[in-house]
């Protein structure tokens, strides 16, 4: 049976992670090859590093960083944010990344997807959608620009433009829930999951072992990000995957 | 003993000679058909469109493989490279794959989700040098729209939307439908047993 992933991401500025995580026995508590390597051994399914670098400069440590992150790892590793043209996803995928994420540059020029899914494959394609529910409606709209900026796309069309376009799989965030412990939206991720045919890997308000357990049975989430759960240590991997399996949600444990 | 990661344009070649590097296994990356017939062990990996692998027959590589292998050379065909193996592909019907195993691969059934992405659990039906040591219960990284039938050779089998061959193996003869070198400890064992194996 198809396992649900639970996925570790780590943001990184300028080459560095930027949230710590509560590993013992690291050199380095922010260094991204150091500690996706911790997130593997600890029962990651999969890694994604979204560089989250403001400037630049800082960006163009990226390309090292993913080269010495990918080098000794052996799960899947997805890297984004910031990525615009095929040469970059090109660049990227070289430097040792299995899949790419885009957003923004997916929604200015839709044909961005296509482009890079022809010539990587769809499975190396993932769009990210950051989606907030529209005030006072059952409907969500897709953001850009790291959620500033509102694109008047409705999120589920947009997704199912994404996949008619070659992505691979959608990485959903909900902005409204993003940071916030309290929970991930299982309404917006089963509307996307249910109204796509690619896997949907749910981000955004995890808190607790309990609210991946709901993403996964009520929103339909094949795969679900894990960033700040890990990152504070408050739950760790494999004490998160112990209760999924205690809940009868079907994971990759014992690795 | 070096291995030869056939490159044909195909992808995931660099992340197959990481894990072999890690293994401490020689191994280089190669187009050339000589150095593919005089290689002691063959990996053709591949992600992507089935068909992607005319590029095989176009440059004169597939013979190379042909010979190589009916001269007892170990091969591991990973992914897009398991389903070279067989006959044909409804991805692209009219190019022929290697054969030397019978069946067609086909996609998924419209009820479940595809790609099929994500770790699913292995059930090994038979002895396999290439499985030897895996616990009993495994998961590995699979990331495919189209599958392989189950055939006489097939030593592991996959569930999602039904059963369809994740590991054949006959004589000097391998092929793995998921990414061993991205399926951590598991995939790496699995590795090592194919660097280690003289057929």
């Amino acid at each position: 049976m198809l396992t649900k992933r639970i996925i570790a991401c780590l943001d990184v500025d300028g080459g560095r992670v930027v949230k710590g995580i509560q590993f013992v026995n690291l050199r380095d508590a922010g260094d991204p090859a150091e500690l996706a390597a911790a997130h593997s051994k600890a029962g990651a399914d999969e890694i994604v590093l979204l560089d989250i670098s403001a400037t630049a400069e800082k960006r163009k440590t990226l390309l090292e960083t993913v080269r010495r992150t990918a080098r000794e790892l052996f799960i899947p590793f997805t890297v984004g944010g910031g990525i615009r043209t095929l040469d970059e996803a090109a660049s990227v995928f070289e430097a040792g990344a299995d899949k790419i994420s885009i957003n923004s540059a997916a929604l200015t020029d839709p044909g961005l997807i296509t482009c890079i899914a022809d010539r990587f494959g769809s499975q190396a394609v993932i769009v990210a959608i950051d989606a907030r529910r529209r005030n006072g409606t059952g409907h969500y709209e897709a953001f850009a620009r790291g959620g500033r900026t509102p694109t008047g796309r409705d999120a589920v069309v947009w997704a199912r433009e994404a996949e008619s376009r070659g992505a691979g799989e959608i990485l959903l965030t909900s902005m409204d829930r993003d940071g916030t412990g309290s929970g991930f939206e299982c309404t917006l991720t089963r509307a996307i999951s249910d109204g796509v045919r690619i896997p949907v890997i749910a981000s955004g308000g995890a808190g607790s072992a309990q609210h991946f357990v709901e993403v996964f049975r009520e929103g339909h989430a094949d795969a679900a990000l894990a960033a700040s759960i890990l990152h504070y240590g408050t739950t760790p991997l494999a004490e998160l995957k112990r209760d999924l399996a205690a809940a009868g949600i079907s994971v990759r444990w014992p690795c | 003993m070096t291995i030869a990661i056939v490159d044909y344009g195909a992808g995931n070649l660099t992340s197959v000679k990481k894990a072999l590097d890690f293994l401490g296994q020689p191994s280089m990356i190669t187009a050339d058909p000589d150095q593919v017939v005089r290689s002691d062990k063959l990996i053709v990996p591949g992600v992507g469109h089935f068909a992607a692998t005319q590029a095989l027959c176009s440059s004169g590589l597939k013979y190379s493989v042909e010979t190589a292998i009916g001269g007892g050379t170990p091969f591991l065909g990973i992914c897009l490279g398991m389903q070279w193996m067989f006959t044909s592909s409804s991805e692209a019907p009219g190019v022929a794959g290697l054969g030397v195993f019978p069946g067609e691969c086909v996609h998924f059934p419209a009820e479940v989700k595809s790609p099929h992405v994500g770790w699913n659990a292995l059930q090994i039906r038979g002895d396999s040098r290439l499985l030897c040591g895996l616990p009993a219960e495994c998961f590995v990284y699979f990331t495919h729209s189209y599958r392989v039938p189950v055939v006489a050779p097939t030593v592991a089998t996959c569930e999602y939307g039904g059963t369809f061959s994740a590991v054949v193996e006959k004589d000097n003869l391998f092929g793995v439908q998921f990414h061993p070198e991205k399926s951590g400890a598991v995939g790496i064992k699995l590795l090592e047993n194919f660097c280690r194996l003289s057929c």
